[in-house]
């Protein structure tokens, strides 16, 4: 489990950088943040709401039963945006509301 | 490397739950105090003057237990009961090794922070009458996905609170048994730290990675407990001669298999029974404490009844869909992880026992401290997973204690504050610390600048942690022996994790992180060897798989209604009991 990092879309502006409860994250000469350590990754997912350009995907490894499917969040409408890619090119959002408790 | 001094008068070492409230409530005191009377300043006290710094290893926005969220408070005194309801759930549940006076002082605050943390932006589901929705006997529902942003930003409000992120605390500066202060580094800009305080309050959290994990491969840090949670506070009060309590009641979590989420969600959320291969309702068979649950499924697995589930099929769509934003907003591999393979309502969710962690929020294990949370080092305060002596805290539990630790330590520091003032004693005198000082920041630049010039190390830090967790896994009861060690088996481990102590001089970094990966390993040597010695030290097996001791299987009431507490003497870590406190006492000291 980790993430992957698209530096095309990256603009360097570090705030995946500065969340990272590891400091796993880092920039390199040419301004675009790369994962130093990628199996340190905990999975928390704060990178993928920092990120305003989209351009980090959090994925399962495949020890965790990961199936090549990638995660990222886009805020629409005040709501969170949970964007699922499956392999297989099909999609799927989940949105959830910020200001909506959990019912279980 | 550049050196930093840093003068503050309350230091707050990790920005997690415990230590960000710490700061808010040092913080709000002392301006309330400064608006209330101008005249307490004369008396020495600092009011609004107060300087609080909180260094963090990461960045407090994200940092610690709550990074990807929470989805319930799960230590809330609901309408109909009382903190003593609460204090008995946690005793019971702990078989009895508690201190009852931490269990009421953060009980009887359960309700005061959660408002806060409402009125700090917090959403908590309520009904139409505007009440809380309960979840069960002591916990309410919330959206939590943000609750460490609501946090950090109430922090950064603050005016006399500085914080300084990406910075790693290694020592305590202690002198006579008294606190002064801590030294650090900055991980990303090459920067020492000597900082100088009136107190200090440790909240740096509990140890995870001392044992081998779930998922040993690409996915290792996949775990419940945070893997930068170190034991770094543990380690540097062991060093120091702080006295600790109860290790040997490690903490092992029932987890959703491979993403390790968490379970209750699906138990007490969807109601959720625990269920053998067979399809046999198991968990009435061992008991339903929280270590009961754990060791009955290792029990099933051993005798052929695995692997053991969640029985959630058949599950409403409405159901499972708000098991999948649940998730979402504590544990996203989870929801990733139906998504992929088969949902709840479709396929049962198959459950395992973590690795053993070490942490006060959860079971007994930490410091052991007085009802104000002063530990046994004069100054240092300590709070959330790092304090012992209080399980079942939560999320509510380690916001209560870092209310008690700033009260506690604001309070030292006013009757201290006079001590800073020019002494009576003769100059020789600071000249003589100033130099004791001046020695302590040389020895450490020059140990960190050692690991950046070695080269040629045979073995990585990498390679020595896998080395300490897989000796901790085979021989004190990690997930190979179903959690069970002999005494045999402990001195196996104790001699193994000496060697790889040894081997970690050698050790070599390349930047400031890759020396704080050093620190942390030797963090880690330090805690397991204290739990080792707390686990060889209680005869009895009191929790089943908590502490599965082999060669006394049973419980024994007569010589074990006790605490294990240790303090490190002469190197070693030297165990010894005392006494539990008394039924519904409310008030601790710490004899001197």
């Amino acid at each position: 489990m980790s993430i992957n990092i698209d530096q095309s879309k990256c603009i360097g502006c570090g705030k995946c950088h500065d969340v990272c409860p590891g400091t796993l994250i880092k920039i390199n000469e040419q301004k675009k943040a790369f994962i130093k350590y990628p199996k340190d990754c905990w999975g928390c997912t704060s990178c993928i709401k920092e990120c305003p350009v989209h351009a980090i995907r959090f994925f399962l490894g495949e020890d965790i039963g990961g199936k090549g499917s990638k995660v990222h969040t886009e805020k629409v409408n005040g709501l969170i945006r949970w964007i699922v890619e499956f392999p297989d090119g099909s999609v799927k959002h989940i949105d959830i509301d910020p200001k909506e408790s959990n019912k279980y | 490397m550049k050196i930093e001094r840093i003068k503050t008068d309350l230091l707050i070492i990790g920005g997690g739950t415990a230590g960000c409230y710490a700061a808010i409530t040092a913080a709000q005191d002392a301006s309330q105090e400064a608006a209330e009377s101008s005249s307490s300043n004369a008396a020495g006290n600092k009011g609004a003057d107060l300087k609080i710094l909180i260094v963090e290893k990461a960045n407090i926005k994200r940092s610690g237990c709550l990074a990807a969220g929470v989805n319930a408070l799960n230590a809330y005194i609901t309408e109909g009961r009382t903190p003593k309801d609460y204090v008995e759930y946690a005793k019971k549940d702990a078989d009895g090794i508690v201190r009852e006076d931490l269990l009421y002082s953060i009980s009887e605050r359960f309700n005061e922070v959660t408002a806060h943390l409402e009125k700090l932006g917090l959403v908590i589901l309520k009904d139409k009458d505007g009440k809380y929705v309960t979840r069960g006997n002591r916990n309410i529902k919330i959206n939590g996905e943000n609750i460490k942003p609501i946090l950090a930003n109430a922090v950064k409000k603050l005016p006399n609170v500085t914080v300084l992120n990406h910075v790693n605390i290694f020592d305590f500066s202690v002198h006579g048994n008294k606190i002064d202060g801590a030294y650090g580094f900055g991980i990303e800009n090459d920067t020492f730290y000597a900082i100088e305080a009136g107190a200090v309050i440790i909240a740096t959290g509990g140890a995870a990675g001392l044992y081998r994990p779930n998922n040993p491969g690409f996915s290792r840090h996949k775990m419940w407990y945070p893997p930068f949670n170190t034991g770094a506070g543990y380690a540097m009060g062991i060093r120091h001669g702080a006295e600790m309590t109860t290790f040997e009641m490690r903490f092992i979590a029932l987890r959703c298999k491979d993403t390790i989420a968490p379970t209750g969600t699906l138990a007490q959320g969807v109601g959720a029974k625990q269920v053998n291969s067979l399809g046999e309702v198991y968990e009435t068979k061992y008991g339903i404490s929280t270590s009961e649950r754990v060791y009955g499924t290792v029990a099933e697995n051993l005798e052929g009844r695995g692997p053991c589930y969640l029985r959630t099929v058949g599950i409403s769509d409405e159901q499972e869909e708000s098991l999948l934003k649940a998730y979402l907003n504590m544990a996203p591999s989870q929801t990733i992880r139906w998504l992929e393979n088969e949902t709840p309502s479709k396929a049962n969710v198959e459950i395992e026992g973590t690795e053993p962690y070490i942490v006060g929020g959860h079971t007994a294990s930490g410091y052991w401290v007085d009802t104000k949370r002063a530990t046994t080092i004069e100054g240092l305060y300590a709070a959330g997973d790092v304090a012992g002596g209080a399980p079942q805290k939560y999320v509510t539990g380690a916001l209560a204690e870092g209310e008690i630790a700033a009260k506690s330590a604001v309070e030292y520091i006013n009757a201290t504050v006079d001590c800073h003032a020019p002494l009576q004693g003769s100059r020789n005198d600071v000249e003589t610390e100033a130099t004791i000082k001046e020695a302590e920041i040389a020895s450490h630049v020059a140990e960190i600048e050692t690991y950046l010039s070695q080269k040629n190390s045979l073995y990585t830090t990498e390679q020595l942690e896998e080395a300490m967790q897989i000796a901790m896994d085979e021989y004190a009861g990690g997930i190979t022996t179903g959690y069970g060690y002999t005494e045999k088996q402990l001195n196996i481990a104790k001699e193994k994790i000496d060697e790889i102590e040894s081997l970690t001089g050698k050790l070599s970094a390349t930047d400031l992180q890759e020396v704080m990966y050093i620190y942390e390993l030797k963090e880690r040597i330090t805690v397991c060897k204290s739990v080792i010695a707390h686990l060889a030290t209680r005869h009895e097996t009191r929790w089943h798989s908590f502490a599965e001791n082999l060669d006394y299987p049973g419980k024994d009431n007569i010589h074990w209604r006790k605490y294990v507490n240790s303090r490190l003497v002469n190197g070693e870590i030297k165990t010894f009991t005392r006494e539990l406190t008394a039924e519904g006492q409310k008030n601790y000291e710490h004899q001197h």
